[in-house]
């Protein structure tokens, strides 16, 4: 603070509580709704106080929504993706960084030039990778005329189909979202402020490189590694178009894609107490992790982007 | 700590401007070269761009092992769709994919010439700008009163966070309720004035609706960034100013601003990021692109060409100039890694 003024002081609070209001309205008016009942939500003008109904409408939402389930596929699916990026990041970023190989830089490249290719623009080919995942060795066999030999061999007419189908199964909603270039550059990034040191004192003392990466590199990354977690959960709980193209089975559904059949459409009763109750449950998890873990959180938002 | 940390950008960088200017070849190769040629220039000693001095060697056995796993999923999850991507944007298929012919480049001719397409673009263009506006300005007010007060900074901070935990979707239908023309509050408000809101009917009012939740959600994340930011500013700097008679204000436009320039650009650039590929999930939730194609932005009519109508190719042609604008995007974002070194906030 470089000098005093009292009123502009004020201005600063009175611009921070509209900001505060303005991220709070949203949130009042989902609680107010989520404590109604299907009658009052539907008062014109709404009540803007809070009813009666709070806890009957969790459990009807809860239930409605198959949360339960949801619940416990979206805590799989988050902490899938988090562990997922984390290790396969950390280990190539410890390959890039501590080995000298011939395609080290082409590996380094192949892995950067992912950052352009965000999994929406290429919605219907990577499906069709999920739906099949055997679709490439199916190619290459298709290439090689296996079939063909086989049937020139034998006399018989053979057709090799391969078929590795990953839709509603956790490593269909896991597996495409745990490459990541952006954690891969983070460690990457902070194994280079390692102090060269400590690499030549471990291999002094004849650690293997496996060993040195366990017992020195993972335990300096811890902070990193928490902070990464976060924004990865955060990422992971929140995903949207990935579960909707992947799970057809409502029991694979996330809680978020479980909540969006909670929404009333037109044709529907305006059931918005319960769609409100629901998007409250939802969003209970993530909003409590950065709540809990907020200097942390930033700390992984900030050096995530870097 | 920010200058030791760029270096490896720089290096990192070089080639990707050296590619632009030479054209094509083989990635890899001029890449370790222009690493090696610019490292050795430095103090600090490094034989190759981005390796340890101190490393295990050589062997290429234990680091492709080490690195298998990432490749595996890029490639089956990055590099194989997008090359069926590339492949099918030159296909013509009927929906049950029985006839594929080769049509050159007439998917996206098609498409050039189809006037969703151009409203799609231009739907898009005025999504994202005033998404970015309102979410730059309104994080970098709120950046400014947070800096300059000490009470209460945190609890502030932590409620203006709080968006970044809600799921796009879930911002989306907050919003979709609040302006809901039949049980909305604000709605209602806006009724009780005299105007005619319906969002399900009207095509500015549904953008206008996707457009607040989009930003409502986005502005924690360029206000962190911005009051990081500030934070670094030096003191001196503002002390000095202040004993010329320059008022906050005049401070915050005059050596602030230009400081934070950088990270003003970044954040524009992932706003833009944000706007075109992960507002997916508020325009499905709240308008399904409509009415009449009003919120069809690109990312999610590549969703309803390839899922519902089964226009594959007109899908992989949309993805192909998606993952265009994508890639400038990302070299962009590169520049950003530059200036920082310059300026050091």
């Amino acid at each position: 603070m470089v000098e005093r003024s009292p009123v502009l002081n004020l201005v600063c609070h009175a611009i921070l509580i509209v900001g505060a209001l303005m991220v709070c309205v949203p949130l009042y008016f989902a609680f107010v709704a989520g404590s109604l009942t299907v009658a009052e939500v539907q008062k014109v003008p709404l009540p803007w106080l809070p009813g009666g109904q709070f806890f009957d409408n969790l459990q009807l939402a809860w239930s409605k929504g198959n949360f339960s389930r949801t619940f416990a596929n979206s805590i799989i699916v988050a902490l899938g993706i988090t562990a997922g990026k984390i290790a396969v990041s950390l280990l190539s970023a410890f390959a890039i960084t501590y080995f000298r190989f011939r395609y080290r830089m082409l590996a380094f490249w192949l892995i950067f030039v992912s950052l352009m290719l965000p999994i929406e623009v290429r919605i219907v080919p990577t499906f069709e990778a999920v739906a099949n995942a055997a679709l490439p060795l199916q190619w290459l066999l298709d290439s090689v005329y296996v079939a063909d030999l086989w049937g020139w061999i034998s006399g018989h007419e053979v057709a090799i189909a391969l078929e590795w189908n990953m839709v509603n199964t956790y490593p269909g909603l896991i597996l495409p979202l745990i490459a990541s270039a952006t954690a891969t550059f983070l460690f990457r990034q902070f194994f280079l402020t390692i102090p060269d040191e400590l690499c030549e004192a471990a291999r002094l003392d004849g650690a293997s490189p496996l060993h040195f990466f366990w017992s020195i590199l993972l335990p300096l990354s811890v902070p990193n590694m928490v902070a990464l977690a976060i924004i990865l959960f955060l990422f992971g709980w929140n995903q949207y178009l990935w579960p909707l193209l992947f799970t057809t089975d409502k029991d694979m559904a996330t809680a978020v894609i479980a909540l969006k059949g909670l929404i009333p459409r037109s044709d529907s009763e305006p059931a918005w107490n319960i769609a409100m109750s629901g998007a409250l449950l939802t969003m209970l998890p993530p909003v409590l992790v950065v709540l809990l873990l907020q200097r942390w959180f930033i700390k992984g938002l900030v050096d995530s982007s870097k | 700590m920010t200058l030791r940390l760029s270096i490896p950008w720089r290096e990192a960088r070089a080639p990707v401007l050296q590619r632009r200017h030479g054209g094509g070849g083989s990635k890899a190769v001029p890449v370790a070269s222009a690493g090696r040629s610019r490292a050795s220039g430095k103090t600090r000693r490094r034989e190759e761009a981005g390796l340890k001095r101190a490393n295990f060697g050589d062997g290429p056995g234990l680091p492709t092992l080490l690195l298998l796993p990432q490749l595996l999923i890029l490639l089956f999850f990055f590099f194989i769709p997008s090359l069926r991507a590339l492949m099918q944007s030159v296909l013509l298929s009927d929906p049950f994919g029985t006839n594929v012919q080769f049509v050159w480049f007439d998917n996206f001719k098609a498409l050039l010439a189809s006037s969703d397409y151009r409203q799609s673009i231009a739907v898009t263009f005025w999504f994202t700008l005033a998404q970015n506006v309102l979410t730059l300005g309104s994080a970098l007010v709120l950046a400014f009163a947070t800096d300059r007060i000490v009470r209460g900074r945190s609890a502030y901070r932590t409620i203006i966070l709080l968006p970044y935990a809600i799921a796009p979707a879930i911002a989306g239908i907050l919003w979709a309720f609040l302006f809901n023309p039949a049980v909305g509050p604000l709605a209602q408000v806006l009724h009780s004035f005299g105007v005619a809101w319906d969002p399900n009917l009207n095509p500015t009012d549904a953008l206008i609706l996707v457009t607040l939740a989009a930003s409502w959600k986005h502005i924690c994340y360029d206000y962190i960034f911005l009051v990081v930011g500030l934070l670094a500013v030096p003191v001196s700097l503002m002390e000095a100013a202040a004993v010329d008679g320059a008022g906050p204000i005049r401070r915050f436009v005059s050596i602030a601003l230009p400081m934070l320039g950088p990270t003003i650009f970044f954040l524009t650039v992932m706003n833009f990021i944000y706007g075109f590929f992960e507002t997916f999930a508020i325009i499905d939730a709240v308008t399904k692109g409509g009415p009449a194609g009003a919120t069809n932005i690109l990312v999610y009519k590549v969703f309803v060409d390839g899922f519902v109508n089964l226009d594959l190719g007109s899908s992989a042609a949309q993805s192909v100039l998606l993952m265009s604008f994508a890639l400038i995007c990302t070299l962009l974002q590169f520049r950003y890694f530059d200036r920082k070194v310059n300026y050091g906030v």
